[in-house]
């Protein structure tokens, strides 16, 4: 790929050809490589090397168009420009997006540690060598039909026509192990798990081996569940899943178009027990996929969410802070229409509860690991969602698998009966979060 | 791409780097054949068993109105090509932007090079790949014109913002409401070292509404697409009359709907989208690419029974206009028509190339891929379950309380069979009739167990078009069946 150098000259010479008086871009190019075995033998390797560039036109009328592309030598940035010249006829005439106030702002001094991609025979060995550990760890587990290790570099920029120029590059190593258990007279059982780091080196294999081991372990003496209502412990992973599936509650754009659970006026009222506190926090230091600028060029920064339960800030674009008279947040992702997104979550408890609870003393309660389908199962613009699960009724610290089940409620019910933050924060790919305790949500098992 | 030279068939490797391919960026014609037919020999002459060669030109536009505005229109422009090379069971696959001869040897090389192999050396033969005479699906098809017949963009804006007003006199207690549009043209090439040489445009079109109705803490959203594979005047013609009053009506009967009391029941699924279920209880599993991780419980039951006496499906690409209808898939193969279950017995898995070398299931014409960045995998086409002999109202009479499903979500399979969907339209049925309307439910089963379950088919036939995402991305496809009846199933709700 040129270099942003090239690519900023590139399109300064075509915008002036075309007569484009204000364009902005963004583009990355990626290099990855990823892995996956089966029995001990390659099953594929894949390679890329690809690169993308969006250019944003401003015509005389101030209406903007847009492009994306591949080709970013000096021809395909011209073509793209000239169909965004186009398309800029028939862009919006209202709340038309424009350069970020932020675009040239100082951004965080984030060491990235960038880590070089290692040979692919290394790659193989090493998912190979976890496949077999997995495979060894119990008989019952009889194969791992979902594995990959991959490495990636990614270099992304932002460019305008008013002297923003911004550039970044980051290294990114990942692992996942899924593996199935046969028994006979039994069902099969699956579970999983993921780790993510900046290099091969650094991505700590042994213990996705080791909780993909125990997760499957533990599904293997099943039972199913009667329906009902259950207190419900959410993992890390299954209350960011959840808190992520409904992020229309905080995201500045959702909610000026309608198409959230918020209003504009909802800023401070109180949607979460006093127990919650949620940042988003693209550059806390477990993110590995921490972006010091958004689409829009805007630093990222530690937005609070919900604050003891009040929802405290929104999720801005550069457009949407305008409109609502904030400032923009540096979570936009530039197009036609600038989408916002959040980062990395970090859940705390904003006070103590008035008594501890834990699953080593409590009955009956149901500790959901792992919420599935949520592309399916969860009505975002309804506040509804119904879900199938992994996870465990747990009794006087015993926990025993659940048969396919699932568990239904509304986010905002949810969140207002939280009635418990445990301590001990866990990490995962999305975001920081301790174990969540929710008073009472509807299982569905046998019925 | 114009050549200075025609194939040499007995090229030296030293000769390569004085090779003057110069690429068009436009368009993938025969003269195509020269370099990808050298780069093919070489990747055998590295000992590679077999090299294949995808490539696309990509023309996407998407268009969205809120409620009165055009608040998006955004085109895309893509160029790609992805290099797969098969050694013994295993392969890789490397893809790039660049589609110039060296950017495509570069890609070659790196794949062997995953594969442990290398470039012969400078005085090294590079043995004939004879490529057949291209089949060219779009010049036999009259495709060629199909992208500048289109609608324009001023037509997009025009006919979503007629198609959103007409909502907002349907609908009432709209909270939002959107107009959606896309095209996707595409154009591919498929080279490989078996000979394959194959052209093809696709056209795939959507438009569809998106409805958000809201009174106090009641809320319904209804969604409704359409879908074509290949006519240009497909958004002219959408009868977005028609469809903005169905989803008005829809909407309204949902907006103060209960949610479903959890449990097991029969259930009737209505015809078109009804079809998710098969999609995913079954279809998915009937892909080689489960079988070669054994991740579906019909991996040995070729000829056996699978599922109820009443149930045959079929997953094809052929019918006319459908989503994911196809002339060739993305290896190069003519779709075909692939009879799945015949009264409940199994007859045929979907394969891809990597599918029938690793399972020795046949090639079905069911390669298919995202785009470029991604190897083909076997995946569906239009999937459907064929029609049945009941009326509907024999259906309806059979069951005592129940729910009817009228409108699908969407949905997913999991490593052990398991399946789950959304129902976003619902209503109870009591002694045989509709009584009153609920939300929230969603179906979750056992593939095995369902499909065992499936006991009744009425004569209605209904297509609609969706989206499958799997390993090998996103793709166009379409399900389908007549409303059916099934027995018992559990279904999630409060």
């Amino acid at each position: 790929m040129p270099t942003v150098q090239d690519i900023a000259t590139y399109a300064e010479t075509s915008a002036r050809k075309l007569g484009i008086g204000k364009y902005d871009l963004y583009g990355a190019s990626v290099d990855e490589t990823s892995v996956q075995v089966d029995k001990g033998e390659p099953k594929q390797v894949k390679a890329s090397q690809r690169s993308s560039v969006i250019v944003r036109v401003w015509n005389d009328q101030g209406r903007l168009g847009v492009t994306t592309t591949t080709d970013v030598d000096p021809k395909g940035l011209e073509l793209a420009l000239q169909t965004a010249q186009e398309a800029s006829a028939f862009g919006a005439k209202e709340h038309i997006p424009d350069f970020s106030p932020e675009a040239t702002a100082a951004i965080a001094d984030k060491d990235v540690g960038l880590i070089p991609p290692v040979e692919v025979p290394e790659l193989l060995e090493t998912l190979v060598t976890a496949e077999q550990a997995l495979l060894n760890a119990h008989p019952a587990i009889a194969s791992v039909p979902y594995n990959g290790l991959a490495q990636r570099s990614l270099e992304r920029f932002y460019l305008n026509s008013a002297g923003a120029r911004r550039q970044e590059n980051r290294s990114y190593a990942s692992i996942y192990l899924y593996s199935k258990t046969e028994q006979e007279g039994r069902k099969p059982r699956s579970a999983g798990s993921i780790r993510l780091h900046r290099g091969l080196q650094k991505l700590d294999v042994q213990a996705c081996i080791k909780e993909a081991q125990e997760k499957t372990i533990s599904h293997l003496d099943y039972r199913p569940i009667p329906s009902g209502q259950y207190r419900v412990v959410f993992s890390a992973e299954a209350f960011l899943s959840l808190l992520d599936a409904f992020s229309n509650l905080f995201n500045a754009q959702s909610i000026l178009d309608r198409r959230s659970l918020s209003t504009p006026d909802s800023l401070g009222t109180q949607i979460a027990s006093p127990l919650l506190t949620v940042y988003d926090d693209a550059l806390h230091a477990e993110n590995i996929s921490a972006e010091t600028f958004d689409g829009e060029g805007t630093p990222t920064r530690r937005v609070a969410i919900i604050t003891a339960g009040k929802l405290s800030n929104f999720l801005h674009s550069a457009g949407t802070a305008k409109r609502l008279g904030a400032q923009p947040t540096g979570h936009a992702s530039i197009g036609a229409k600038v989408s916002v997104s959040p980062s990395f979550y970090h859940v705390v408890a904003a006070e103590s509860a008035p008594e501890p609870l834990s699953l080593d003393t409590a009955d009956n309660v149901v500790w959901i690991d792992e919420l599935q389908a949520l592309h399916a199962g969860v009505n975002a613009l309804q506040g509804a969602f119904s879900l199938p699960f992994d996870g465990w009724l747990v009794n006087q610290g015993k926990r025993v698998s659940i048969e396919s089940a699932t568990v239904a409620g509304d986010i905002r019910s949810v969140l207002q009966s939280i009635l418990y933050i445990e301590p001990e924060p866990e990490i995962t790919p999305g975001g920081v979060c301790p174990r969540v305790w929710v008073d009472v949500l509807s299982i569905t098992g046998e019925a | 791409m114009t050549v200075a030279t025609s194939p040499t068939q007995l090229l030296r490797t030293q000769e390569i780097p004085h090779l003057s391919y110069t690429a068009t960026r436009d368009r993938f014609d025969d003269t195509w054949e020269a370099p990808l037919a050298t780069l093919l020999g070489l990747g055998r002459a590295a000992g590679a068993d077999l090299v294949e060669f995808f490539l696309e030109h990509n023309h996407f536009i998407s268009c969205l109105a809120e409620d009165d505005a055009i608040t998006s229109l955004s085109p895309r422009l893509v160029t790609g090509a992805g290099v797969r090379v098969f050694r013994g069971k295993g392969d890789c696959y490397v893809s790039t932007n660049d589609l110039s001869f060296t950017g495509l040897k570069v890609a070659l090389e790196k794949g062997l090079a995953i594969l442990g192999l290398s470039l012969p050396g400078p005085h090294a033969h590079i043995p004939e790949i004879n490529l057949e005479l291209m089949r060219d699906y779009a010049a036999a098809n009259q495709k060629e014109g199909w992208l500048q017949r289109c609608s324009s963009m001023q037509e997009m804006g025009d006919v979503l913002l007629a198609a959103n007003g007409v909502l907002a006199r349907q609908a009432s207690h709209i909270q939002a409401r959107r107009a959606t549009y896309f095209r996707d043209w595409q154009e591919v090439l498929v080279a490989a070292s078996d000979g394959t040489f194959a052209r093809d445009i696709r056209l795939t079109q959507s438009v569809g509404f998106n409805l958000l109705c809201a009174d106090g803490d009641h809320r319904s959203s209804i969604s409704q697409r359409q879908g074509d594979s290949s006519d240009p005047n497909f958004l002219r013609q959408w009868d977005y009359e028609t469809t903005a009053n169905g989803i008005a009506e829809s909407a309204g009967k949902m907006l103060y709907a209960d949610y479903v009391e959890s449990g097991n029941y029969p259930i009737i699924m209505a015809n078109q989208f009804g079809g998710v279920i098969f999609h995913e209880a079954c279809g998915h599993l009937l892909e080689t690419t489960q079988i070669e991780r054994g991740t579906t419980p019909f991996i040995d039951k070729k000829g056996e029974k699978i599922a109820h006496e009443s149930l045959t499906a079929w997953d094809e690409g052929r019918s006319p206009q459908e989503f994911g209808t196809l002339d060739m898939d993305d290896e190069g193969m003519p779709t075909q028509r692939t009879l799945l279950i015949e009264n409940g017995v199994l007859k045929n898995f979907l394969s891809d190339r990597a599918g029938a070398l690793r399972t020795g299931h046949p090639r079905t014409g069911s390669g298919r891929r995202q785009n470029y960045t991604y190897a083909a995998a076997s995946r569906m086409r239009n999937t459907y379950i064929a029609p049945g002999d009941y009326s509907l109202e024999e259906l309806f009479a059979s069951v005592d309380k129940g729910i009817y499903c009228k409108k699908m979500g969407g949905g997913s399979v999991g490593p052990t069979g398991q399946f789950n969907f959304a129902v976003d339209e619902a209503y109870l049925i009591e002694n045989g009739q509709i009584t009153k309307p609920l939300k929230g439910a969603t179906l979750i089963g056992e593939a095995k167990e369902i499909m065992q379950k499936i006991s009744m088919c009425s004569q209605d036939l209904g297509l609609a078009p969706g989206f499958c995402g799997s390993i090998s991305g996103s793709i166009y496809v379409t399900v389908g069946q007549p409303h059916l009846k099934v027995d018992s199933i559990t279904v999630g709700g409060r």
